[in-house]
Protein backbone atom coordinates (compact mmCIF):
# COMPACT_ATOMS: atom_id res chain seq x y z
CA UNK A 1 0.00 0.00 0.00
CA UNK A 2 1.25 3.56 -1.11
CA UNK A 3 2.29 5.37 1.78
CA UNK A 4 0.83 8.37 3.37
CA UNK A 5 2.18 11.63 5.00
CA UNK A 6 -0.77 12.51 7.11
CA UNK A 7 -1.70 12.24 10.51
CA UNK A 8 -2.37 8.37 11.46
CA UNK A 9 -5.95 7.77 12.11
CA UNK A 10 -6.16 3.72 12.10
CA UNK A 11 -8.74 2.58 15.09
CA UNK A 12 -6.74 -0.25 16.06
CA UNK A 13 -8.19 -3.20 18.14
CA UNK A 14 -10.93 -0.31 18.76
CA UNK A 15 -12.01 -0.88 15.13
CA UNK A 16 -13.22 -4.06 16.12
CA UNK A 17 -15.57 -2.97 18.64
CA UNK A 18 -16.53 0.70 17.53
CA UNK A 19 -15.90 2.51 13.52
CA UNK A 20 -19.24 1.98 12.46
CA UNK A 21 -23.04 1.32 13.64
CA UNK A 22 -22.84 -2.20 15.01
CA UNK A 23 -24.67 -5.13 13.39
CA UNK A 24 -25.12 -8.91 14.56
CA UNK A 25 -21.88 -10.04 12.32
CA UNK A 26 -20.00 -7.70 13.54
CA UNK A 27 -20.36 -8.58 17.42
CA UNK A 28 -19.72 -12.15 16.00
CA UNK A 29 -16.73 -11.30 14.29
CA UNK A 30 -15.34 -9.67 17.19
CA UNK A 31 -16.22 -12.57 19.66
CA UNK A 32 -15.09 -14.76 17.15
CA UNK A 33 -11.41 -13.18 17.93
CA UNK A 34 -11.71 -12.73 21.23
CA UNK A 35 -12.54 -16.92 21.90
CA UNK A 36 -9.97 -17.81 19.37
CA UNK A 37 -7.57 -15.49 21.51
CA UNK A 38 -8.89 -17.22 24.55
CA UNK A 39 -8.64 -20.83 22.94
CA UNK A 40 -4.88 -20.03 21.88
CA UNK A 41 -3.72 -19.25 24.85
CA UNK A 42 -5.47 -22.53 26.56
CA UNK A 43 -3.50 -24.12 23.90
CA UNK A 44 -0.30 -22.63 25.81
CA UNK A 45 -1.07 -23.51 28.83
CA UNK A 46 -2.27 -27.18 28.42
CA UNK A 47 1.38 -27.39 26.14
CA UNK A 48 3.09 -26.20 29.23
CA UNK A 49 1.00 -28.01 31.96
CA UNK A 50 1.02 -31.04 29.72
CA UNK A 51 4.88 -31.26 28.58
CA UNK A 52 5.95 -31.43 32.80
CA UNK A 53 5.41 -35.52 32.45
CA UNK A 54 8.67 -35.41 30.40
CA UNK A 55 10.34 -33.88 33.65
CA UNK A 56 9.28 -36.77 35.34
CA UNK A 57 6.47 -38.25 37.95
CA UNK A 58 7.10 -35.73 40.66
CA UNK A 59 7.13 -33.03 38.23
CA UNK A 60 3.49 -33.85 35.88
CA UNK A 61 1.70 -34.72 39.78
CA UNK A 62 2.60 -31.19 40.96
CA UNK A 63 1.70 -29.51 37.70
CA UNK A 64 -1.98 -31.33 38.52
CA UNK A 65 -1.99 -30.03 41.64
CA UNK A 66 -1.72 -26.79 40.24
CA UNK A 67 -4.20 -26.71 38.03
CA UNK A 68 -7.14 -28.31 39.75
CA UNK A 69 -8.10 -26.09 41.97
CA UNK A 70 -11.49 -24.22 41.88
CA UNK A 71 -10.49 -21.26 39.74
CA UNK A 72 -9.29 -23.49 37.03
CA UNK A 73 -12.49 -25.29 37.14
CA UNK A 74 -13.72 -21.99 36.22
CA UNK A 75 -11.40 -21.63 33.49
CA UNK A 76 -11.91 -25.17 32.13
CA UNK A 77 -15.92 -23.56 31.74
CA UNK A 78 -15.24 -20.47 29.90
CA UNK A 79 -12.46 -22.47 27.80
CA UNK A 80 -15.17 -24.63 27.14
CA UNK A 81 -17.95 -21.93 26.38
CA UNK A 82 -15.41 -20.24 23.89
CA UNK A 83 -15.01 -23.98 22.31
CA UNK A 84 -18.58 -23.92 22.06
CA UNK A 85 -18.79 -20.99 20.44
CA UNK A 86 -16.03 -20.22 18.08
CA UNK A 87 -16.27 -23.86 16.45
CA UNK A 88 -19.91 -23.83 15.74
CA UNK A 89 -19.39 -19.92 13.91
CA UNK A 90 -16.58 -21.32 12.43
CA UNK A 91 -19.06 -23.83 10.85
CA UNK A 92 -20.52 -20.91 9.71
CA UNK A 93 -17.36 -19.17 8.67
CA UNK A 94 -16.66 -21.91 6.41
CA UNK A 95 -19.89 -22.02 4.91
CA UNK A 96 -20.16 -18.00 4.02
CA UNK A 97 -16.64 -17.71 3.07
CA UNK A 98 -17.14 -20.65 0.48
CA UNK A 99 -19.96 -18.01 -1.16
CA UNK A 100 -22.42 -20.13 0.36
CA UNK A 101 -25.79 -18.38 1.89
CA UNK A 102 -24.92 -14.67 0.91
CA UNK A 103 -27.04 -14.75 -2.24
CA UNK A 104 -26.69 -13.81 -5.65
CA UNK A 105 -25.89 -10.40 -6.88
CA UNK A 106 -28.69 -8.17 -6.99
CA UNK A 107 -29.81 -4.57 -8.28
CA UNK A 108 -29.09 -2.30 -5.46
CA UNK A 109 -32.98 -0.71 -4.80
CA UNK A 110 -33.44 1.20 -1.71
CA UNK A 111 -33.82 0.42 0.95
CA UNK A 112 -30.91 -1.87 0.00
CA UNK A 113 -31.08 -5.59 1.19
CA UNK A 114 -27.55 -7.04 1.75
CA UNK A 115 -25.93 -10.33 1.88
CA UNK A 116 -26.31 -9.63 6.01
CA UNK A 117 -29.98 -10.43 5.88
CA UNK A 118 -30.02 -13.41 3.36
CA UNK A 119 -27.38 -14.91 5.84
CA UNK A 120 -29.24 -13.81 8.61
CA UNK A 121 -30.61 -17.32 9.25
CA UNK A 122 -27.37 -19.44 9.48
CA UNK A 123 -26.15 -16.88 12.13
CA UNK A 124 -29.37 -17.68 14.22
CA UNK A 125 -29.21 -21.06 13.77
CA UNK A 126 -25.22 -20.68 14.18
CA UNK A 127 -26.54 -18.81 17.87
CA UNK A 128 -29.28 -21.57 18.53
CA UNK A 129 -26.73 -24.70 17.96
CA UNK A 130 -23.99 -22.61 20.11
CA UNK A 131 -27.10 -22.28 22.95
CA UNK A 132 -28.11 -26.13 23.18
CA UNK A 133 -23.92 -27.03 23.28
CA UNK A 134 -23.36 -24.25 26.07
CA UNK A 135 -26.51 -26.14 28.07
CA UNK A 136 -25.48 -29.29 27.85
CA UNK A 137 -21.77 -28.46 28.58
CA UNK A 138 -23.15 -26.87 31.62
CA UNK A 139 -25.18 -29.00 32.87
CA UNK A 140 -22.03 -31.95 32.76
CA UNK A 141 -19.64 -29.40 33.88
CA UNK A 142 -21.56 -28.38 37.22
CA UNK A 143 -24.73 -30.49 37.84
CA UNK A 144 -24.50 -33.80 36.66
CA UNK A 145 -20.57 -34.57 37.46
CA UNK B 1 -38.69 12.95 15.98
CA UNK B 2 -37.88 15.84 17.79
CA UNK B 3 -35.58 17.28 15.25
CA UNK B 4 -38.60 19.04 13.09
CA UNK B 5 -38.40 21.31 15.82
CA UNK B 6 -35.00 22.53 15.78
CA UNK B 7 -33.79 25.97 15.14
CA UNK B 8 -30.08 25.90 15.85
CA UNK B 9 -27.68 22.42 15.86
CA UNK B 10 -24.55 22.13 17.16
CA UNK B 11 -21.72 20.60 14.77
CA UNK B 12 -18.94 18.85 17.05
CA UNK B 13 -16.48 19.07 14.75
CA UNK B 14 -12.77 16.88 14.61
CA UNK B 15 -10.13 19.80 13.30
CA UNK B 16 -6.70 19.23 12.41
CA UNK B 17 -4.19 21.61 10.79
CA UNK B 18 -1.25 19.87 9.87
CA UNK B 19 0.91 23.28 10.13
CA UNK B 20 -0.37 23.97 13.68
CA UNK B 21 -1.88 21.02 15.46
CA UNK B 22 0.43 18.08 16.64
CA UNK B 23 -3.10 15.97 16.92
CA UNK B 24 -6.58 16.45 15.97
CA UNK B 25 -8.85 17.87 18.54
CA UNK B 26 -12.68 19.07 18.98
CA UNK B 27 -14.68 22.13 18.20
CA UNK B 28 -18.28 22.58 18.97
CA UNK B 29 -20.27 25.30 16.74
CA UNK B 30 -23.91 26.18 16.55
CA UNK B 31 -25.49 26.74 13.27
CA UNK B 32 -29.21 27.62 12.41
CA UNK B 33 -31.10 24.25 11.49
CA UNK B 34 -33.57 24.38 8.79
CA UNK B 35 -35.85 21.23 8.18
CA UNK B 36 -34.33 18.89 5.53
CA UNK B 37 -30.73 20.15 6.20
CA UNK B 38 -28.16 17.63 4.97
CA UNK B 39 -25.06 16.95 7.32
CA UNK B 40 -23.05 19.11 4.48
CA UNK B 41 -25.15 22.21 3.55
CA UNK B 42 -24.86 22.28 7.51
CA UNK B 43 -20.80 22.30 7.06
CA UNK B 44 -21.10 24.86 4.57
CA UNK B 45 -23.02 26.76 7.54
CA UNK B 46 -20.26 26.25 9.97
CA UNK B 47 -17.93 27.60 7.16
CA UNK B 48 -20.15 30.78 6.38
CA UNK B 49 -20.78 31.53 10.22
CA UNK B 50 -18.29 30.40 12.32
CA UNK B 51 -15.04 29.00 10.68
CA UNK B 52 -13.81 29.62 7.27
CA UNK B 53 -10.84 27.16 7.52
CA UNK B 54 -12.41 24.46 8.08
CA UNK B 55 -11.76 22.10 5.11
CA UNK B 56 -13.73 18.88 3.58
CA UNK B 57 -14.30 17.45 -0.13
CA UNK B 58 -17.71 17.46 -1.60
CA UNK B 59 -18.78 17.80 -5.19
CA UNK B 60 -22.00 16.82 -6.42
CA UNK B 61 -23.96 17.01 -3.43
CA UNK B 62 -26.20 14.09 -4.43
CA UNK B 63 -24.30 10.91 -3.34
CA UNK B 64 -22.52 10.41 -6.73
CA UNK B 65 -19.27 11.17 -6.41
CA UNK B 66 -18.23 10.05 -3.13
CA UNK B 67 -16.33 12.70 -1.95
CA UNK B 68 -17.89 13.57 1.09
CA UNK B 69 -17.62 10.23 3.12
CA UNK B 70 -16.62 11.16 6.76
CA UNK B 71 -17.91 10.26 10.03
CA UNK B 72 -20.54 11.21 10.90
CA UNK B 73 -22.09 10.10 14.65
CA UNK B 74 -20.30 7.26 15.19
CA UNK B 75 -21.21 5.86 11.39
CA UNK B 76 -19.35 5.78 7.93
CA UNK B 77 -21.85 7.92 5.37
CA UNK B 78 -22.04 10.38 2.74
CA UNK B 79 -22.27 14.03 3.79
CA UNK B 80 -24.60 15.25 1.25
CA UNK B 81 -26.69 12.10 1.77
CA UNK B 82 -27.54 12.42 5.40
CA UNK B 83 -30.15 14.29 6.46
CA UNK B 84 -29.38 15.92 10.32
CA UNK B 85 -32.75 14.94 11.20
CA UNK B 86 -32.71 11.35 10.35
CA UNK B 87 -29.89 11.56 13.18
CA UNK B 88 -32.25 11.83 15.89
CA UNK B 89 -29.91 14.05 17.96
CA UNK B 90 -29.39 17.84 18.44
CA UNK B 91 -25.63 17.43 18.44
CA UNK B 92 -24.02 16.15 14.79
CA UNK B 93 -20.56 14.62 15.40
CA UNK B 94 -18.45 14.62 12.58
CA UNK B 95 -14.85 13.37 12.12
CA UNK B 96 -12.62 12.32 9.08
CA UNK B 97 -13.19 8.74 7.72
CA UNK B 98 -11.23 6.43 10.42
CA UNK B 99 -8.75 3.92 9.23
CA UNK B 100 -7.36 6.55 6.61
CA UNK B 101 -4.44 9.30 7.54
CA UNK B 102 -5.71 12.87 8.34
CA UNK B 103 -4.46 15.58 5.74
CA UNK B 104 -6.75 18.48 6.96
CA UNK B 105 -10.07 18.85 8.93
CA UNK B 106 -12.68 16.07 7.51
CA UNK B 107 -10.21 15.32 4.32
CA UNK B 108 -8.89 11.80 4.59
CA UNK B 109 -5.68 10.55 2.98
CA UNK B 110 -7.54 8.19 0.25
CA UNK B 111 -4.89 7.70 -2.25
CA UNK B 112 -3.58 4.85 -0.41
CA UNK B 113 -6.94 2.90 -1.42
CA UNK B 114 -6.77 3.74 -4.82
CA UNK B 115 -3.11 2.39 -4.96
CA UNK B 116 -4.68 -0.94 -4.01
CA UNK B 117 -7.39 -0.48 -6.14
CA UNK B 118 -5.07 0.02 -9.24
CA UNK B 119 -3.01 -2.69 -8.40
CA UNK B 120 -6.31 -5.45 -8.58
CA UNK B 121 -6.33 -4.05 -12.46
CA UNK B 122 -9.76 -2.84 -12.23
CA UNK B 123 -10.53 -2.77 -15.85
CA UNK B 124 -11.36 -5.38 -18.72
CA UNK B 125 -8.36 -7.16 -19.73
CA UNK B 126 -8.20 -9.53 -22.69
CA UNK B 127 -5.85 -10.88 -25.25
CA UNK B 128 -7.30 -8.85 -28.48
CA UNK B 129 -5.28 -5.99 -26.74
CA UNK B 130 -5.99 -4.62 -30.67
CA UNK B 131 -10.06 -4.88 -30.41
CA UNK B 132 -9.68 -3.48 -26.57
CA UNK B 133 -7.58 0.15 -27.74
CA UNK B 134 -9.50 0.50 -31.04
CA UNK B 135 -12.91 -1.51 -30.32
CA UNK B 136 -14.90 -2.27 -33.71
CA UNK B 137 -18.31 -2.87 -32.02
CA UNK B 138 -19.70 -4.01 -28.86
CA UNK B 139 -19.25 -7.12 -27.19
CA UNK B 140 -21.71 -9.80 -26.76
CA UNK B 141 -23.61 -10.14 -23.08
CA UNK B 142 -26.64 -11.43 -21.88
CA UNK B 143 -28.78 -9.45 -19.14
CA UNK B 144 -28.51 -12.59 -17.26
CA UNK B 145 -24.83 -12.46 -17.75
CA UNK B 146 -25.05 -8.59 -16.74
CA UNK B 147 -26.61 -9.44 -13.44
CA UNK B 148 -23.57 -11.18 -12.42
CA UNK B 149 -21.60 -7.88 -11.57
CA UNK B 150 -24.26 -5.07 -12.37
CA UNK B 151 -24.67 -4.66 -8.00
CA UNK B 152 -20.81 -3.92 -7.88
CA UNK B 153 -20.51 -1.42 -10.56
CA UNK B 154 -22.28 1.19 -8.07
CA UNK B 155 -19.51 2.00 -6.09
CA UNK B 156 -18.67 5.33 -6.03
CA UNK B 157 -15.34 4.62 -3.86
CA UNK B 158 -16.02 6.87 -1.67
CA UNK B 159 -14.25 4.92 1.20
CA UNK B 160 -17.18 4.54 4.17
CA UNK B 161 -16.52 0.00 3.69
CA UNK B 162 -12.72 0.79 4.33
CA UNK B 163 -13.67 3.07 7.55
CA UNK B 164 -15.91 0.22 9.08
CA UNK B 165 -13.82 -2.57 8.38
CA UNK B 166 -12.73 -3.94 11.51
CA UNK B 167 -10.56 -6.16 9.97
CA UNK B 168 -9.08 -3.21 7.96
CA UNK B 169 -8.34 -1.25 11.12
CA UNK B 170 -5.79 -3.38 12.33
CA UNK B 171 -4.49 -4.50 9.56
CA UNK B 172 -2.88 -2.26 6.83
CA UNK B 173 -1.64 -4.86 4.79
CA UNK B 174 -5.52 -6.04 4.52
CA UNK B 175 -6.36 -4.67 0.70
CA UNK B 176 -9.67 -3.67 2.12
CA UNK B 177 -13.62 -4.75 0.88
CA UNK B 178 -13.76 -1.97 -1.84
CA UNK B 179 -10.38 -3.14 -4.36
CA UNK B 180 -11.49 -6.61 -3.64
CA UNK B 181 -15.22 -5.50 -3.89
CA UNK B 182 -14.12 -4.06 -7.46
CA UNK B 183 -11.60 -6.80 -8.37
CA UNK B 184 -14.39 -9.63 -8.20
CA UNK B 185 -16.75 -7.05 -10.32
CA UNK B 186 -14.11 -7.80 -13.04
CA UNK B 187 -13.55 -10.79 -12.97
CA UNK B 188 -17.52 -12.00 -12.77
CA UNK B 189 -17.76 -9.97 -16.47
CA UNK B 190 -18.13 -11.75 -18.90
CA UNK B 191 -16.17 -9.67 -21.11
CA UNK B 192 -13.26 -9.64 -18.92
CA UNK B 193 -10.32 -13.03 -18.96
CA UNK B 194 -7.83 -11.04 -16.03
CA UNK B 195 -8.83 -13.50 -13.66
CA UNK B 196 -5.66 -15.17 -14.00
CA UNK B 197 -3.67 -12.21 -13.69
CA UNK B 198 -6.08 -10.71 -10.67
CA UNK B 199 -5.41 -14.14 -9.04
CA UNK B 200 -1.63 -13.37 -8.52
CA UNK B 201 -2.55 -10.49 -6.35
CA UNK B 202 -5.76 -11.33 -4.83
CA UNK B 203 -3.59 -14.81 -3.84
CA UNK B 204 -0.95 -13.39 -2.01
CA UNK B 205 -1.38 -12.20 1.74
CA UNK B 206 -3.23 -8.62 1.56
CA UNK B 207 -6.32 -11.19 -0.29
CA UNK B 208 -9.66 -11.92 0.32
CA UNK B 209 -8.46 -14.61 3.39
CA UNK B 210 -8.61 -11.66 5.42
CA UNK B 211 -12.19 -10.83 5.77
CA UNK B 212 -13.77 -13.07 8.15
CA UNK B 213 -17.45 -11.51 6.99
CA UNK B 214 -17.84 -8.75 9.94
CA UNK B 215 -20.49 -7.69 6.95
CA UNK B 216 -19.66 -3.47 8.39
CA UNK B 217 -18.62 -2.56 4.96
CA UNK B 218 -22.12 -3.85 3.21
CA UNK B 219 -23.95 -2.37 6.12
CA UNK B 220 -22.84 1.35 5.57
CA UNK B 221 -22.45 1.34 2.06
CA UNK B 222 -24.31 4.24 0.56
CA UNK B 223 -24.99 2.47 -2.67
CA UNK B 224 -25.94 -0.84 -1.46
CA UNK B 225 -23.28 -2.61 -3.41
CA UNK B 226 -22.59 -5.14 -0.59
CA UNK B 227 -18.64 -5.70 -0.79
CA UNK B 228 -18.90 -8.42 1.89
CA UNK B 229 -20.59 -10.37 -0.40
CA UNK B 230 -18.55 -9.82 -3.68
CA UNK B 231 -15.53 -10.80 -1.34
CA UNK B 232 -17.44 -14.13 -0.97
CA UNK B 233 -17.88 -14.89 -3.87
CA UNK B 234 -14.95 -14.06 -5.35
CA UNK B 235 -13.80 -16.56 -2.58
CA UNK B 236 -15.12 -19.46 -4.14
CA UNK B 237 -14.08 -18.53 -7.61
CA UNK B 238 -10.47 -19.21 -6.20
CA UNK B 239 -11.17 -22.04 -4.10
CA UNK B 240 -12.49 -23.83 -7.46
CA UNK B 241 -9.43 -22.38 -8.87
CA UNK B 242 -7.92 -24.20 -6.88
CA UNK B 243 -9.43 -27.33 -6.90
CA UNK B 244 -9.30 -27.00 -11.11
CA UNK B 245 -12.96 -26.69 -10.53
CA UNK B 246 -12.56 -23.07 -11.72
CA UNK B 247 -15.00 -23.26 -15.04
CA UNK B 248 -12.75 -21.50 -17.91
CA UNK B 249 -14.11 -18.40 -19.07
CA UNK B 250 -14.22 -17.38 -23.00
CA UNK B 251 -14.22 -13.27 -23.15
CA UNK B 252 -17.02 -12.53 -24.85
CA UNK B 253 -16.62 -11.81 -28.60
CA UNK B 254 -17.25 -8.93 -30.45
CA UNK B 255 -20.67 -8.43 -31.64
CA UNK B 256 -21.28 -9.09 -35.66
CA UNK B 257 -21.85 -5.91 -37.62
CA UNK B 258 -25.10 -7.35 -39.40
CA UNK B 259 -24.67 -7.43 -42.99
CA UNK B 260 -27.90 -7.69 -45.03
CA UNK B 261 -30.51 -5.07 -42.59
CA UNK B 262 -31.15 -1.95 -44.47
CA UNK B 263 -31.51 1.24 -42.21
CA UNK B 264 -34.91 2.87 -43.08
CA UNK B 265 -34.92 6.02 -44.86
CA UNK B 266 -36.79 7.96 -42.36
CA UNK B 267 -33.90 7.14 -39.34
CA UNK B 268 -31.33 10.07 -39.35
CA UNK B 269 -27.83 9.20 -39.16
CA UNK B 270 -25.70 8.82 -35.90
CA UNK B 271 -23.57 10.93 -34.33
CA UNK B 272 -20.03 10.55 -34.96
CA UNK B 273 -18.44 7.65 -32.42
CA UNK B 274 -16.66 9.22 -29.49
CA UNK B 275 -14.70 5.66 -28.82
Amino acid sequence: MLESKGHPNRLGIWGWLGGGRWGAERYLYTLHRLTGLGLLAYFLLHIIVTSSRALGQARWTQAMGAVSGPLFKVGEYLVFLAFAFHAINGIRLGIIELGFGVGKPIEPVYPYRTSLDVQRPIAIGVLVLAAVLVVMGTLNFWVLE
Amino acid sequence: MTTPKLTEVSYQIRRFDPERDAAPHWEVYRIPYAPGMTVLEGLWKVKELRSPTLAWRSSCRMGVCGSCGMLINGKPRLACNTQIAELESETVVVAPLPNFDIVRDLVPELAPMFATHQALMPYVIREDVEEREHPTNEFYQSAHELEHYLQFTYCIKCGCCMAACPTFATDALYSGPMPLGQAHRYNSDTRDGGFAARKQVLADEPGPWRCHYAGECSRVCPKGVDPAKAIQLMKRELVLDYLRLHKKKCPAKVAVKPTEAKRRDNIPEAPPRTV
